[in-house]
């Protein structure tokens, strides 16, 4: 699937519930699915501190796509997490790096990512971008080298 | 005093709805709402007598000069200091507490020398004073608090020495509540001649606020925590205080002569007041300072003491919370921690149901450390809100804890 048609899913899920209670059951659920990150990346290198709650992420790059894991102390925020992981993970730098993040705003969560909220999710989309570009600068890089 | 459907009728914002639902405000802690008469008052003097103040020759000048100055009076009147002169208009008191911090180090302190704050203080009341002893190579002492979250005044006692020079402590927590022993603390002080600023910010809205009975060299307030416009506070200091004190900015209104080689300075008060100040804020604060002594000071804080009491009863019924901050005398806030669930996930829900309340550390991360903790949810009531919110509250924790237990 590309990075629109796990976005389009996402609204999918999210549209079959009208109750606010049902959608945050839902990033509830989510965030308990969370794949485990490897307490070893749960250090302050891999941290993004948020005002409120914390996020951990830990990108792993195998020379053509991204694996992402991660983590938050806060149940919520572990549930946009895991949306935001379904999306970008295991994509190319190129792919995480254009990505337009539109599901957010669709299933009525734009308030998490809002830079007025501290609670690190904004700076997590940042910071995987960030890590795209890293990525994608030395890929160019050993090209030239070849 | 007027009926609660009365005095909730004079603020405007609460009768307007969050997600479909009725708004119950418990973030008194962070800024109280305002009467419709403050919010008149602003109006009024953008529409009818705007003019900057203290340097026209025309009408509307002079109408907002005078009635900046009547706002003077009006907060003078309002703490009871004895002039008008040692009532300076600041922009709140972070404002407050950075400017004395900056003249008071400027003037007095010189290496070596010591700083009592307390360990309860919030930023405001921690950083300016850093900042100075950074400059100026003074130490920074911090009285300890107990698990009730009390201060141990005989730690203070015992820190209490020649090389202090200046005490700053809170009127009272605005993280657990606690009310400080102001009286005490000062008086102790004051047998060995050392100053006292008192950071009233979570005080001067919860009942009677006399300086000249506290004897505090210093009070700082915020217009915004008592019902008034953000971006005006004030500072309140003894007049020998003040005369002695160098300016803590230069610009307009605070200078007498200006030359390149020299400047004197105004008189008091203008002499801490440069620049064109917030006189819509002042006048407004004013406003506000009325209302609050129209709906009578002694009435707020026993209804206040009633919903502290009621909610702290109900609060503690609720299996799994956890209080922080159990002191004997406290302002209507609470603070506290569901177990197992995240602050920022409690707060969350309870805002869908139109609950607001605050998460995090409030600006005191001593204290959340103090409790080996990351933050906790504070509720902060005052006396516009009512029993049935704070049913309303016990409800949304039992349906967080439901989602989330």
């Amino acid at each position: 699937m590309t990075i629109n048609e796990v976005q389009d899913k996402i609204i999918d899920d999210f549209s079959f519930f009208d109750d606010w209670m049902d959608k945050y059951n839902l990033l509830i659920d989510l965030g308990k699915d969370l794949p485990v990150i490897d307490p070893k990346f749960k250090v302050k290198d891999f941290l993004i501190e948020g005002c409120q709650s914390k996020v951990w992420l830990h990108p792993d790059f195998d020379g053509k796509i991204i694996t992402f894991t991660a983590d938050s102390d806060a149940i919520i925020t572990r549930g946009i997490v895991a949306l935001l992981i379904k999306v970008l993970s295991g994509r190319t730098p190129q792919e995480i790096i254009s990505a337009d993040l539109y599901f957010i705003e669709k299933i009525g969560l734009r308030q998490n990512l809002s830079p007025t909220r501290s609670n690190g999710l904004l700076s997590m989309v940042r910071q995987m971008k960030l890590y795209s570009l890293a990525y994608n600068a030395k890929g160019k890089f050993n090209e030239i080298r070849k | 005093m007027k009926n609660i459907d009365e005095i909730r009728g004079d603020f405007p914002i609460l009768n307007r709805k969050v997600y479909d639902k009725p708004l119950v405000y418990l973030d008194n802690g962070a800024t109280t709402q305002k009467p419709q008469v403050v919010i008149d008052a602003l109006t009024d003097v953008y529409t009818s007598y705007n003019a900057n103040i203290h340097r026209g020759v025309h009408l509307l000048s002079d109408l907002s000069s005078e009635a900046y100055e009547n706002a003077r009076e009006s907060v003078r009147s309002f703490i009871n200091a004895g002039k008008r002169e040692e009532i300076i208009f600041t922009s709140g008191t972070t404002g407050s507490i950075n400017g004395i911090a900056f003249s008071f180090g400027e003037k007095y302190i010189k290496e070596g020398d010591e700083i009592i704050i307390s360990h309860l203080e919030h930023h405001a009341n921690i950083v300016p004073w850093q900042m100075m002893c950074e400059r100026k190579g003074a130490v920074l002492r911090v009285i300890p608090v107990n698990d009730a979250g009390e201060i141990i005044f005989e730690e203070y006692l015992r820190m209490l020495s020649s090389k202090t020079r200046i005490v700053s402590v809170a009127q009272a927590s605005n993280a657990l509540g606690t009310v400080l022993p102001v009286k005490e603390i000062i008086s102790a002080a004051h047998s060995l001649n050392i100053p006292v600023l008192i950071d009233g910010a979570q005080g001067i809205q919860h009942g009677v606020v006399d300086v000249r009975d506290m004897d505090c060299d210093f009070y700082a307030f915020s217009g915004h925590k008592v019902y008034g416009p953000t971006g005006i506070g004030c500072l309140y200091g003894k007049e020998k205080w003040l005369a002695e004190l160098p300016p803590f900015q230069g610009g307009g209104d605070m200078v007498d002569q200006v030359t390149f080689e020299k400047t004197t300075y105004n008189e008091l008060p203008f002499k801490f007041e440069a620049g064109t100040t917030n006189y819509p804020g002042a006048i407004g604060l004013a406003v506000a300072l009325d209302y609050v002594t129209g709906i009578g000071r002694i009435d707020i804080e026993n209804r206040e003491k009633e919903l502290l009491t009621y909610a702290t009863g109900r609060l503690s019924d609720v299996k799994g919370l956890r209080i922080f901050g159990k002191a004997t005398r406290k302002i209507p806030t609470i603070s506290f921690l569901l177990d197992g669930i995240h602050q920022y996930d409690t707060g969350m829900i309870l805002d869908k149901m139109g609950i607001a309340v605050r998460t995090g550390t409030h600006c005191a991360q001593p204290v959340m450390e103090r409790y080996g903790i990351k933050g906790t949810v504070r509720a902060s009531f005052c006396f516009y809100n009512t029993k049935e919110e704070i049913d309303s509250l016990v409800a949304g924790i039992e349906k967080v804890i439901i989602m989330f237990g």
